[in-house]
């Protein structure tokens, strides 16, 4: 039967992932192990240019040291105790909201900018260059700007927020992919099929929704992982480039400052961005789950 | 009034640089009801865009289109007509039920409703069991069989046909012709058929109409040898079961009595009769003449 078959196939290959995943990890432990214990503490070089890095623990610490300092506490001896763990796992949940808030309204303009210039190629040659001239601006360029906002407007009577700058510069990032992705998935119809639901008598937002939107699914879902990477990089370079505090970015510039005395500590902080990113796409797969069944045989 | 009434027809294409094509002139043409025209002709004789004027995918530059005593546009927008490609153009996201519903679908019709008209559709064609599969777990005939049901949905007057078995073999061929005479049997729709397979024009058609390309027109009409029901040879059994169908018993609508019903041998008896050959030959002759 083809509809068992396709079960277990997909059994499979929903476990497959996560024992890839977690193979990769421990060959990755093994093999910085591996290097520590290879590669002299100075590393190597020829004819005075290093080629292999240092491998002392300053450099490379040990993997149980970085693990093993997650439970150290944050600042030794202060009054209320927070663990390094606990200030990453927090750190890192405010900047994958802030990446997710951001993946979701770069999403939601770059789908409608993708619709308006589908819509009209007057529009399309109008604002296609400056879509892809917005990514050529350097993020550190704008982030001041956005960050300015403070204290200038108000949405919804709300004053602006320091995370609302983060948001926005992550969305900014994140609507890129989305629009040319989506613009290729919405014209992506044969024309027969265009011309089908023109004999259907369909208007142009019927022709849309029924048509154009369930054709793209196949082109979306591939930039929206491109977005949601660029949704987390954009954060955590908006919160240390804004000076946004609570993020996983202020800690990975804190726990770096420190990094001469406790090098360990700023490799927790990098741990946590990492692990932020495998949600963000963990979320895009949960997107391409649900809309599986738009992602048939690509014509 | 006629299905389709066309009245000095012209289309010209403006090309640019290299000056206008003249794709259609001084068409004349006639569909009665539940008659059933085929369009034949070398590739570019127009026959399609004479197809796509009368669907009012495209304009004519001269002349007058009536569909069913309206406008063709008005036709268009009040679903008189169905339509069908040489690609089945199924929706892959959508079961094979569901792309029968679409005509529906897109026009508000319930869902209830809806369903239970694309459940009758695809017992017409043969694939009720099919219902919940993709389009693409089917054959290629499978699937041009649920492109004609689509096409079926708004029971339409009118079936406009672009080469749609012009991607099937053969055998697949032949079958799908007895399967689409009885469907127009059934329906008492007229039909404008596009094809460029004599003997697929001639077995089909009450009447063949001969095309020339350069600029595209009407150069001979002929009498096709379309079988009605009741015309072959008695050959069915008593309980009214077709012998040998490519199709199962439950694509017989409850209403259609056995009488009524157009057999495959029919349309066989049809295929290796005499005037069945004198009027491949007849066509074939009149293309000659037209491309000469």
């Amino acid at each position: 039967m083809r509809t068992t078959g396709r079960g277990t196939r997909a059994a499979r290959s929903r476990w497959r992932p996560a024992m890839t995943a977690v193979a990769a990890f421990v060959l990755l432990v093994v093999v910085w192990e591996l290097v520590k214990l290879v590669v002299p503490d100075d590393g190597v070089s020829i004819a005075g240019t290093r080629v292999l890095p240092r491998t002392s623990d300053a450099a490379m610490p040990h993997v149980w040291t970085v693990l093993g300092r997650l439970s150290d506490p944050e600042v030794a001896g202060a009054a209320q105790q927070r663990s390094i763990g606990a200030a990453v796992l927090s750190g890192a949940l405010f900047t994958l909201r802030l990446s997710l808030g951001g993946l979701l309204l770069g999403g939601v303009l770059g789908v409608l900018l993708a619709v308006v210039m589908q819509r009209s190629g007057l529009l399309e040659r109008a604002l296609l260059p400056y879509v892809v001239a917005s990514q050529t601006v350097p993020l550190i360029a704008i982030a001041p700007l956005v960050a300015g906002w403070g204290g200038k407007i108000a949405v919804f009577g709300q004053p602006w927020q320091p995370w609302a700058s983060v948001m926005v510069i992550a969305a900014y990032l994140a609507f890129f992919p989305i629009a040319v992705g989506m613009l290729r998935g919405l014209t992506s119809p044969r024309t027969a099929d265009v011309e089908l639901f023109g004999a259907l008598a369909c208007g142009w937002w019927t022709t849309l929704v029924r048509l154009r939107l369930p054709a793209s699914v196949p082109y979306l879902i591939p930039s929206a992982r491109l977005a949601a990477a660029a949704a987390v990089i954009g954060a955590i370079v908006a919160e240390i480039s804004t000076g946004t505090r609570g993020g996983i970015g202020r800690l990975i510039i804190e726990y770096a400052q420190a990094a001469t005395g406790d090098p360990a500590r700023v490799y927790t902080a990098i741990l946590g961005a990492a692990v932020l990113g495998l949600v963000a796409a963990w979320a895009v797969g949960l997107l391409d789950l649900a809309l599986r069944r738009y992602q048939g045989v690509a014509r | 009034m006629n299905a389709v009434e066309l009245t000095g027809v012209g289309k010209t294409f403006d090309t640019g640089a290299r000056g206008p094509v003249h794709a259609l002139s001084g068409i004349e043409l006639r569909v009665e009801p539940g008659e059933f025209v085929s369009l034949i002709g070398p590739s570019g004789c127009g026959k399609s865009t004479l197809l796509r004027v009368v669907a009012d995918l495209e304009q004519p530059s001269c002349g007058s289109v009536v569909v069913g005593g309206k406008s063709a546009r008005q036709a268009r927008l009040d679903q008189d007509y169905g339509i069908a490609f040489q690609q089945a153009g199924l929706l892959e996201w959508r079961t094979v039920v569901a792309n029968v519903e679409l005509p529906l679908h897109v026009h508000g019709v319930a869902k209830a409703e809806r369903r239970a008209r694309a459940a009758e559709l695809l017992a017409l064609v043969g694939l009720a069991e099919f219902a919940a599969l993709r389009p693409s777990q089917l054959s290629g005939g499978m699937q041009q069989r649920v492109a004609i049901a689509r096409s079926l949905a708004t029971r339409p007057k009118l079936l406009l046909m672009d080469e749609p078995f012009g991607a099937l073999d053969e055998m697949t061929r032949e079958r799908m012709q007895a399967e689409l005479l009885r469907i127009a049997d059934e329906t008492g729709a007229a039909v404008l058929f596009v094809t460029h397979s004599i003997p697929e024009a001639v077995v089909l058609s009450d009447r063949v109409v001969v095309m020339s390309p350069r600029p595209g027109r009407i150069t001979d009409v002929i009498d096709g040898r379309r079988p009605r029901s009741g015309s072959g040879p008695a050959g069915r059994g008593v309980d009214g079961a077709l012998p040998d169908s490519a199709l199962p018993d439950s694509a017989l609508p409850d209403s259609a009595l056995p009488d009524s019903v157009l057999a495959d041998e029919d349309v066989d008896g049809v295929r290796e009769s005499a005037e069945f050959f004198a009027a491949v030959t007849e066509v074939r002759e009149a293309l000659r003449k037209g491309s000469a």
